[in-house]
């Protein structure tokens, strides 16, 4: 039975685009757990590591002449904010793994500062992520994740792991950060799933 | 960085307005009874959920600023400028009131009872409201730096005042005021900086968890602060109020 909160009305919004429980805002809230790495891009580099070891690296220069795309997506954040239409450019996960062999089902995305998360490969495939070093036509400051972050738009944003450092691919699935401290492993807005119980 | 497991509790409860508390004039401190409520940990939030007539809901996620206890918690909440949610639970909310609420929830920026380390508490604005816990249930040595603009901006003053007097665990509370301090007051209005920090922080070899919380700004700036004068940033929590419209 509905729990009615006398005089609440709330603000109706166009919000279609809108997952359950989130609300939209215009603004870029922050959300980290600790303190701001920050990263010299002569010492940046990008890693993706296959389950046997093997590793395939980018300097930042090596990693900024990769054919980039520009998408406008919308992101969702586990704090309920929404934010529509953000403009990002980046490099496709598919280039990255392009050359990459692999029989691994999913990545464990690892930042500079310590911070992990997990997602299954086939999230990060079809044009589904990048890693993404331009918002709004500007370099990615590094309160936002500069150098260079993840971008899983269709995943609550925690899994778009700031100050990426490498994509660890997993024959098994490995929680990461927030996903061992009571947030969900999968993580889709569109489903609600915040928390562990979720 | 450590792990920490969150306990479960999330289906939404009923919560009733026992009380309401006015902090500022743009803040104000609500007491719910949840029945079956366990308590919390230091630090921890909850989801808050209110529905119109026509059965609209709208849901955000509010701070715990009181101790751990059973039945009962309290949210302490600022008012966003053309919020939904906040300014009905400011403004409007009276004893008696309905809304639903989940929670607890939050494994990382916590204070737990069994973490025997000092614990530097650092909050800007309504950025102290979960510190706000740990303070009233600090049972190791505790210090607070809590940077306003002005003191009437400050949240919890008079139970800070008496936190520092009468807590069983001694808690060592320091303002700051950026913009007007108090008549009388010894320092002009400043910034917090690294000298503020260094007098109020423990020495840097000290095994010291830090908590940090705050708009953005402030705890970007912060945090920067704290590596600068030795802190590990591995002990380092930071949690940031954004302007997310709330």
């Amino acid at each position: 039975m509905a729990v009615i909160t006398r005089g609440f009305g709330g603000r109706r919004r166009d919000d279609a685009d809108l997952p359950p429980g989130q609300y939209r805002t215009d603004d870029f809230p922050v959300l980290s757990a600790g303190p701001t790495p920050r990263i010299g891009l002569d010492e940046w580099e990008l890693a993706v590591v296959t389950e046997t070891g093997e590793r395939s690296t980018w300097s930042w220069a090596e990693f900024t002449a990769l054919p980039a795309d520009e998408p406008t997506v919308d992101i969702h954040c586990v704090t309920r904010w929404s934010k529509f239409g953000t403009s990002w450019r980046g490099v496709s996960v598919d280039t990255l793994l392009a050359d990459v062999d692999t029989a691994a089902e999913y990545v464990v995305a690892h930042s500079y500062g310590g911070y992990t998360t997990n997602i299954p490969l086939e999230g990060l495939l079809d044009g589904q992520a990048w890693v993404a070093y331009e918002f709004d036509g500007a370099p990615l400051a590094p309160v936002h994740g500069g150098p260079a972050r993840l971008l899983v738009p269709h995943l609550y944003f925690w899994k778009s792991a700031k100050w990426l450092r490498a994509l660890e691919l997993r024959l098994d699935d490995e929680p990461g950060f927030w996903e061992t401290a009571g947030y969900h492993n999968d993580g889709d807005p569109w489903r609600e799933q915040r928390y562990l119980e979720d | 960085m450590a792990r920490a497991a969150v306990p479960g509790g999330l289906t939404w409860q009923p919560a009733t307005v026992a009380a309401t508390r006015a902090e500022t004039a743009t803040a104000r401190t609500l007491v719910l009874d949840v029945d079956g409520w366990t308590g919390h940990v230091p630090g921890q939030h909850v989801d808050v959920r209110l529905t119109a007539p026509d059965g609209y809901m709208a849901h955000r996620s509010y701070s715990i600023s009181s101790a751990p206890g059973p039945d009962r918690l309290e949210v302490t909440v600022q008012a966003v400028i053309d919020g939904e949610v906040s300014p009905h639970l400011v403004e409007v909310a009276e004893p008696g009131d309905h809304l639903e609420i989940r929670g607890p929830l939050g494994g990382w920026f916590v204070r737990r009872p069994s973490d025997p380390r000092p614990a530097l508490l650092i909050g800007g604005g309504s950025g102290v409201v979960p510190l706000m816990s740990m303070v009233r249930a600090a049972t190791n040595p505790t210090r607070l730096l809590y940077s306003t603009r002005s003191p009437s901006d400050a949240l919890f003053t008079a139970d800070l005042a008496t936190a520092q007097a009468t807590g069983n665990t001694p808690v060592a509370v320091t303002h700051v005021y950026t913009r007007v301090a108090p008549h009388g007051w010894p320092a002009p209005p400043r910034r917090l900086d690294a000298d503020i920090l260094a007098r109020v922080a423990w020495p840097r070899d000290a095994d010291v968890v830090a908590f940090v919380c705050g708009p953005t700004g402030f705890v970007e700036t912060v945090a920067d602060l704290l590596v600068e004068i030795g802190h590990n940033p591995a002990n380092i929590r930071t949690e940031r109020f954004g302007p997310t419209g709330g």
